[in-house]
């Protein structure tokens, strides 16, 4: 019994040698370990800027009156918007629109300063290239708002308002909690060290597997007393620690690029991470189970890895998805680990606040890895 | 030529006899096109949120009423004092807290100003910066109806048109961007890694002693993705029409040939990679990130480009996709015609004779 336990241990201490020896020799994945989480770490959260600003605004002016230039100062000064040239009929505006010069034209009408004067009601039309419909919507939603703001300077200088305010109003007030400066970065990053280990996990394991089924190598492994559990664990083993490592540096440019120091505890991200890493391993070995060559390999798991990052709500947020798109996102790991990995890091979420998800986890990698060693067979 | 036909076809029996790449290969567009079509919007509905109410009168209770019957939000929880906040935030469900604070119907009757305070999970700063824009525009349209009968004078109405889109669909942003995501995926990724195992191998060694020349070997492994891809672009287009109800407004032949001239880019960077690659991983991991990354982020369908810094401004000129992305949304969703999209193209059928003359210079007729 205790001899047994002895040759397994060296067994497997030679397949891990033999792994790590292989890992570390070649360039590719060497490069990929370092290069992959600095590009992406460093350049990515540059890129992913989601908020509204630069609007391209083309303004078609018919009045020129001392109100419609004072309009378009107010709205060039709110820093929405950039001028971009001024039209002199609708349809020159259009044309902007449609070489993507002006995503937006505001049409003011001839008369204008004298009609609100006298008759106490103006018009202003605004057209917008709804293609991108959120930005459309936005940006819609910051020139009313303008022109409301707008209207009330004029109303102030015509009416003398009583002491107490005659117009009802609500006064709303807002605050921004865990990132009031509402830094994107912040929201990014962790997010894209999630990527990167899933990427490290699935895809790599994947491949290298079926790397040694294609290039014939496995045929080698399986005429040794090697057994099945033993190449399983010397194949799983180097990526765990490799993930483990890529978060760490992760962490690091993290934290000195951005700034970005976890709020909770480290205890809770490597805890999750470890788990997390043995799940999407499970995956990888999972995929390379099936597959015979390394490009099926490849094809199978960037495709799964596709849908789960686009269904992980690193992009865009869940709760926005029709339900069966919410449903999927119960059976994947990625979407996850996004949730704590901001929960922890930025929000400051405890080890109890992420327990549910803990569980979840070590589900999933229970249930694929058993799959995996299930479906996996010594003969080819 | 017969000898270029016959390598075609041999090509062609190696893709179809793996049926489980040419599955993917052809079903990974349909799924794209219902997940970007389907799942993915930006705009933000259904956001969990919970009520703080001091006050508990009729305002706050028809205000709370109104907001939860919009679609942007769903009341996940009441919550009694101010210390239960941040637990709500940090279990991770609650995106906002709207607190209502005391006396709220009181104070708009007697003094016509009341307050109310929203607080966002701002850990992502876009769902934080929508729904604050949502809840306040209800609380305005909520104030404007308790006033309507009022009419203000020198008011300025302002009249919006949604020019191409006036349903704010996701999906005419999506469709042009999916496609350019998968027809490089298909040409570059796919060609690449095809002629690269080749190599890896060592069958390509007896594919260069045949009679046919190099560069013919090469170029009808390229044949069969093209024609891969022309299917993948018709089934995205018809599901983009029949299924997510995107038109197509412009003219279909030009959107069909400024395909075929985005394939032809990207065979020829496939081409490209596997002149410099040796192995299949090398191959993989430079079309995904010297490609695929750039595409995903810097072609414009994700990310707006006009808010990058300056240096990714400028490197997202040279991705291919960027181009190719503007002439879809041109011609299918805007309806313009070549005179609109030339620049485009010709700068794409520059970037064809540049990776094609650099392919084919740094192609090896003899292996290591």
């Amino acid at each position: 019994m205790y001899f047994e336990r002895r040759r397994t241990m060296r067994t497997l201490r030679f397949i891990l040698q033999k792994e790590f020896r292989q890992i570390f020799r070649d360039p590719a994945i060497i490069r990929l370990i370092f290069i992959m989480p600095v590009i992406q770490l460093l350049v990515l959260p540059w890129a992913a800027d989601y908020e509204i600003k630069n609007i391209k605004l083309s303004v078609v002016d018919h009045d020129h009156s001392d109100y419609s230039k004072k309009l378009i100062t107010k709205i060039t000064a709110s820093g929405y918007f950039k001028l971009t040239d001024y039209s002199v009929s609708y349809n020159k505006a259009l044309e902007q629109i449609e070489r993507d010069n002006a995503d937006l034209l505001l049409e003011i009408p001839a008369q204008f300063e004298k009609t609100l004067v006298k008759e106490n009601e103006a018009k202003l039309f605004m057209a917008l290239n709804a293609i991108n419909g959120v930005k459309a919507n936005l940006g819609g939603v910051y020139l009313r708002n303008i022109i409301q703001d707008y209207n009330r300077e004029v109303r102030l200088e015509w009416i003398q308002f009583p002491r107490f305010n005659p117009e009802t109003q609500i006064e709303v007030t807002s605050s921004n909690w865990f990132n009031p400066l509402m830094n994107y970065k912040y929201f990014m990053v962790p997010g894209i060290l999630v990527i990167l280990l899933t990427m490290i996990g699935t895809n790599l394991t994947a491949i290298n597997i079926v790397r040694e089924k294609e290039i014939g190598t496995i045929e080698q492994i399986n005429v040794t007393p090697i057994k099945k559990y033993h190449f399983i664990l010397g194949k799983l083993i180097p990526f765990w620690i490799l993930g483990l490592f890529v978060l760490t540096l992760g962490l690091v440019i993290a934290r000195l690029a951005y700034g970005i120091i976890p709020v909770g505890s480290f205890i809770a991200i490597y805890l999750f991470a470890a788990l997390y890493l043995l799940a999407v391993m499970g995956l990888g070995l999972l995929v390379s189970t099936y597959a015979q060559t390394q490009q099926q390999a490849m094809l199978v798991s960037f495709f799964i890895m596709m849908v789960f990052i686009l269904l992980g709500g690193l992009y865009t947020s869940i709760d926005s998805m029709p339900e069966w798109a919410q449903w999927i996102t119960k059976f994947n790991p990625v979407s996850y680990f996004i949730e704590v990995m901001r929960m922890v890091v930025l929000k400051g979420s405890s080890l109890s606040d992420i327990k549910y998800h803990l569980l979840i986890m070590s589900g999933f990698a229970v249930v694929l890895n058993s799959w995996a060693i299930i479906s996996y067979r010594k003969r080819s | 030529m017969r000898q270029f036909l016959s390598f075609v076809k041999k090509e062609f029996f190696h893709i179809f006899r793996d049926r489980r790449t040419m599955f993917i290969l052809l079903g990974m567009p349909v799924v794209q096109i219902i997940i970007f079509g389907f799942a993915l919007t930006n705009e933000v509905k259904n956001a969990k949120i919970a009520i703080l109410d001091h006050s508990k009168d009729a305002a706050t209770a028809s205000l709370i009423s109104e907001i939860s019957s919009s679609r942007y939000f769903d009341i996940e929880q009441t919550i009694f004092s101010e210390n239960e906040i941040e637990p709500a935030f940090k279990k991770g469900k609650v995106k906002m807290v709207i607190v209502f604070p005391q006396h709220f119907a009181e104070d708009l009757l007697h003094f016509n100003k009341t307050q109310v305070q929203l607080i966002a999970d701002a850990s992502d700063p876009n769902v934080a910066n929508t729904l604050t824009n949502y809840a306040t525009s209800i609380i305005m349209d909520y104030q404007k109806r308790i006033t309507s009968n009022k009419k203000l004078p020198y008011t300025i109405d302002t009249e919006i048109r949604m020019l191409y889109n006036p349903q704010l669909k996701g999906a005419y942003n999506f469709v042009p961007g999916v496609m350019a995501m998968v027809l490089l995926l298909v040409c570059t990724m796919m060609t690449a890694i095809t002629i690269v195992r080749e190599k890896e191998m060592g069958t390509m060694e007896i594919l260069l002693v045949s009679p046919v020349k190099p560069i013919g070997v090469v170029i009808a492994k390229a044949v069969p993705y093209l024609l891969l891809s022309i299917v993948n672009i018709c089934s995205i287009l018809l599901l983009s029409v029949y299924v997510l109800e995107v038109p197509i407004n412009g003219s279909i032949v030009l959107l069909l040939a400024v395909s075929v001239l985005f394939i032809l880019v990207s065979l020829s960077l496939g081409l490209l990679i596997s002149a410099g690659a040796a192995t299949q991983q090398t191959a993989m991991f430079i079309s995904l990130i010297a490609l695929f990354l750039p595409t995903i982020m810097l072609s414009g369908f994700m990310f707006p480009i006009e808010n990058m810094p300056l240096p990714l401004r400028t490197v997202s000129n040279i991705v291919p996709a960027k181009w190719y992305f503007q002439i879809v949304k041109s011609v299918m969703i805007k309806g313009l015609g070549l005179q609109a999209i030339w620049k485009e193209v010709l700068i794409l059928t520059g970037m064809m004779i540049f990776f094609l003359t650099l392919a084919i210079k740094k192609f090896k007729i003899r292996l290591a």
